[in-house]
């Protein structure tokens, strides 16, 4: 019971917070695009976009920043036995993270916000550019200390305390798996925001708004996710070979393949049993998924229950087939709704290709949709990548079930639980409802004023910005 | 001095840190409505702390990841241990931080009214929860080894429950960091304002800065019963209690830039005191000595405490380089005339 509460409140509270993360990890760097294109040219188009999207991203940022200390907190809370076992590993690069990345996007971005009348134009720019590597640095450091839970290296089990304790900081920090893990969700972000960017500017472009600032920003957008697309196929088919050597169960349960198979398939759609157990294979690519586990259409791809039974050879009896719904259904959606992404770009781009910008109401619509389809995808991937690790929090090291805290009771987390998702849908309710008002605001106008040459003359004058 | 030392000082410095800089902004947030009585006023107190309020809440962020990567038994034991004291705490910061970002987003008297509920609940709740947990850390918790191996501090938990924490001395220990933080929020906002805010903000800095004096003076002495080296620890207490005094009188002559370095002065010397009085305990066991988590029980090992010293050592003097530099950016007094429509 503590158990699957446990896990309930870190599914909601994680994938929450997760929403926030990658919308923010790619707009901040549009941000820092417009105002560097702005501080080149001094073209008012980039300065309004700055500000238009500079807003939109504040207003996730401080959702990511709260749901973010839960994070930081909730180890300790729920996991405590897990915290005991790898603290000495996985305490580093979380404490790293702070250290390096937080303190950097915090304070930078209370300059950038607040600074606009504080500091020269260049100086201005430099703070948005350090608030922005922060994020980066941030998505590094989580996501090296969640490899190390996907393939644990740079450790030994200490003989007196029988916990895991570091020996190679440079391996878990670089080790193949978090390089992939940082580059495969750092471009998936690019997707996320650039369709955010794109959906937006398209969606005020189609009824004909603000034509001269949002053509940059939807052409912008568009080729964002052109690019980042081709990273992402490139870096998670190389994560996909990874995994096939690292964790070989998630891969067969990617694709619901029970038996061993060459030239094993890849569907696309299938219906029947949810577990795929049963399932009738609707769409069918014959060896792809031989070669995106391989390389080669002919390669040989071990099926769940080989696995299980190797698996219960080495790490003794036990179940250690993961929930097969999700993660057959987690890697389709992710590789899914992404693509639409892909697909939206290029229409936009064919679209709104030399001078135009052609009303539509129904592209209206699909604008509006196509921002939350690779939110919604990258969220699949990371339920997949999550799920599919089961039964194991630490792979072949600690099992889920024997890091829940051991004496906090049912009633806590009760509350915890309850307590969070009920003050997480509310906020997702005052977010939404002020996100979708400021998009609908569009761009402010701005005045040809410098700022800060302008408090110079006159000390006592208004705030530029307040809250 | 050993590297599990090191370590007690750096997150010792790190809460030091957070308590300094966090402490006025939830002192900030916890006075919007007795020194905020009209909505422009309310704004003056907000944006002093606007540009700094999320940088210094980062403290809190990093004490608890360097306590995890560091001890990883202490993160482990007081987390879970402090469950609804510590969620408390985590919903008040949720309010707060989205409330600052969000109460200017409508214009329109309720949604502002209701946002500022927020971030005076938001703010009072850490401030007295984090005083109550750590009375509960120097006042001792009901930690006992919860399997057969009683050497095996990885079986160290807390067997209590929530109302525990609610002990009288943890109480006081809470009263006074509620208090105190007020104190320390009116007196940066006299230092940060001019006009009406900045009067009325060192009167109730005069007012609050009293009554704190008393919780105060009856948690650290109480704290004294706890320590495990009166000597240094009583004298510590003794001169917080001068300079704080010193800094209300401060206050009193106008002296607003003496009065905050006082009142964070004093903060440094009391938690400082509170953490000498521990070691080398960081969570002693009210059941039995044995169950006493220490630094050299509850650390990681050797390496990676030397990597994260490594990074301790070149990160720290950076971000007080340039969260010191913020300061300076947005030295300005601010008066209700500043603030746009």
């Amino acid at each position: 019971m503590n158990l699957d509460l446990a896990r309930w409140q870190f599914a909601v509270t994680t994938v929450y917070h997760f929403f926030f993360v990658p919308i923010t990890l790619g707009t901040v760097w549009f941000v820092v695009g417009f105002q560097t294109a702005w501080y080149r040219t001094g073209k008012e188009k980039y300065l309004r976009l700055t500000k238009f999207f500079g807003k939109l991203f504040l207003i996730n940022f401080a959702m990511g920043v709260v749901t973010g200390i839960v994070q930081e907190f909730q180890f300790g809370m729920n996991w405590s036995d897990y915290s005991r076992f790898v603290g000495d590993v996985f305490g580093a690069p979380l404490a790293m993270e702070g250290l390096l990345a937080f303190f950097l996007e915090s304070t930078f971005l209370g300059l950038w916000i607040f600074g606009w009348d504080r500091l020269p134009k260049k100086l201005h720019l430099a703070t948005i550019w350090a608030a922005a590597t922060g994020t980066l640095l941030s998505a590094f450091f989580i996501l090296a200390a969640n490899s190390w839970m996907q393939h644990p290296v740079g450790y030994e089990i200490s003989a007196s305390t029988g916990r895991a304790v570091l020996n190679n900081i440079g391996s878990v920090l670089f080790q193949n798996t978090s390089l992939l893990a940082f580059t495969h969700t750092i471009s998936a972000s690019f997707i996320v925001a650039g369709s955010f960017v794109a959906g937006i500017a398209a969606w005020h472009l189609s009824k004909g708004r603000h034509i001269d600032v949002f053509r940059p920003a939807v052409k912008a957008g568009a080729w964002v996710i052109l690019v980042a697309a081709v990273a992402v196929s490139i870096t998670g088919d190389l994560d996909s070979k990874l995994m096939v050597q690292q964790q070989p169960m998630k891969m067969a349960a990617a694709e619901a393949l029970y038996q061993s198979a060459d030239h094993a398939p890849f569907s696309i759609l299938s219906i029947g049993d949810l577990s795929g157990e049963n399932a009738t294979r609707i769409i069918e690519v014959p060896g792809l998924l031989s070669f995106l586990a391989t390389g080669s259409f002919d390669g040989r791809v071990e099926g769940i229950n080989d696995l299980q039974a190797q698996y219960v050879q080495t790490y003794g009896a036990g179940n250690y087939v993961p929930y097969v719904p999700a993660t057959y259904w987690g890697f389709r959606l992710m590789i899914g709704l992404g693509m639409v992404s892909a697909l939206y770009a290029l229409w936009v781009l064919w679209r709104f290709r030399g001078g135009r910008a052609p009303r539509s109401k129904t592209f209206v619509w699909i604008s509006g949709l196509i921002t939350l389809f690779p939110l919604f995808g990258i969220s699949a991937g990371w339920i997949f990548t999550e799920m599919g690790r089961q039964p194991w929090v630490v792979f072949g090291l600690q099992q889920t079930a024997d890091g829940v805290s051991p004496l906090v009771t049912t009633t806590e987390i009760l509350i915890s639980f309850i307590g969070f998702t009920l003050i997480y849908a509310v906020l997702a309710v005052f977010e939404l409802r002020i996100l979708l008002k400021t998009i609908k605001a569009g761009p402010a106008e701005v005045s040809s004023v410098d700022p800060f040459e302008d408090s110079k003359n006159d000390s006592d004058k208004n705030l530029y910005f307040a809250y | 001095m050993d590297l599990v030392t090191v370590w007690f000082i750096l997150v010792a410095v790190l809460w030091i840190g957070y308590f300094v800089l966090d402490g006025f902004d939830l002192g900030v947030g916890m006075l919007l409505p007795i020194i905020g009585k009209s909505d422009v006023n309310r704004r003056v107190m907000v944006n002093t702390i606007g540009p700094v309020w999320d940088g210094n809440e980062v403290w809190l962020l990093v004490a608890g990841g360097a306590t995890f990567a560091a001890f990883p038994l202490w993160y482990a034991t007081m987390f879970s241990g402090y469950y609804l004291a510590l969620f408390l705490i985590l919903i008040g910061l949720i309010l707060r931080g989205v409330a600052f970002e969000y109460r200017g987003k409508k214009d329109d008297v309720a949604w502002r009214r209701n946002w500022d509920t927020a971030i005076v609940v938001g703010s009072v709740l850490p401030a007295l929860l984090f005083g109550v947990a750590f009375g509960n850390i120097v006042g001792g918790s009901p930690i006992d080894s919860i399997t057969n191996n009683v050497t095996d501090a990885s079986s160290f938990n807390f067997v209590g429950n929530f109302f525990d924490l609610l002990n009288p001395f943890s109480l006081v220990v809470g009263l006074m960091t509620l208090t105190v933080f007020a104190t320390h929020g009116a007196i940066f906002l006299a230092l940060k304002t001019s006009g009406p805010v900045r009067e009325a903000s060192r009167s109730a800095a005069l007012r609050i800065g009293l009554v704190a004096a008393v919780f105060a003076v009856v948690a650290l002495l109480w704290a004294q019963t706890f320590s495990e080296r009166v000597l240094v620890t009583l004298p510590l207490v003794l001169i917080a209690a001068v300079l704080w005094l010193a800094g209300l009188a401060a206050t009193l002559r106008n002296r607003d830039g003496w009065a905050f370095i006082l009142s964070a002065a004093t903060i440094v010397l009391a938690v400082s005191a509170l953490f000498l009085g521990l070691y080398p305990n960081v969570m002693p066991s009210s059941i039995d000595p044995a169950f006493h988590l220490t630094v050299f029980n509850a650390s990681s090992q050797s390496y990676t405490l030397t990597v994260m010293t490594v990074v301790a050592l070149i990160m720290t003097p950076l971000v007080l380089l340039y969260q010191g530099w913020t300061y300076w950016v947005f030295r300005k007094r601010l008066t209700s005339e500043m603030i746009p429509s």
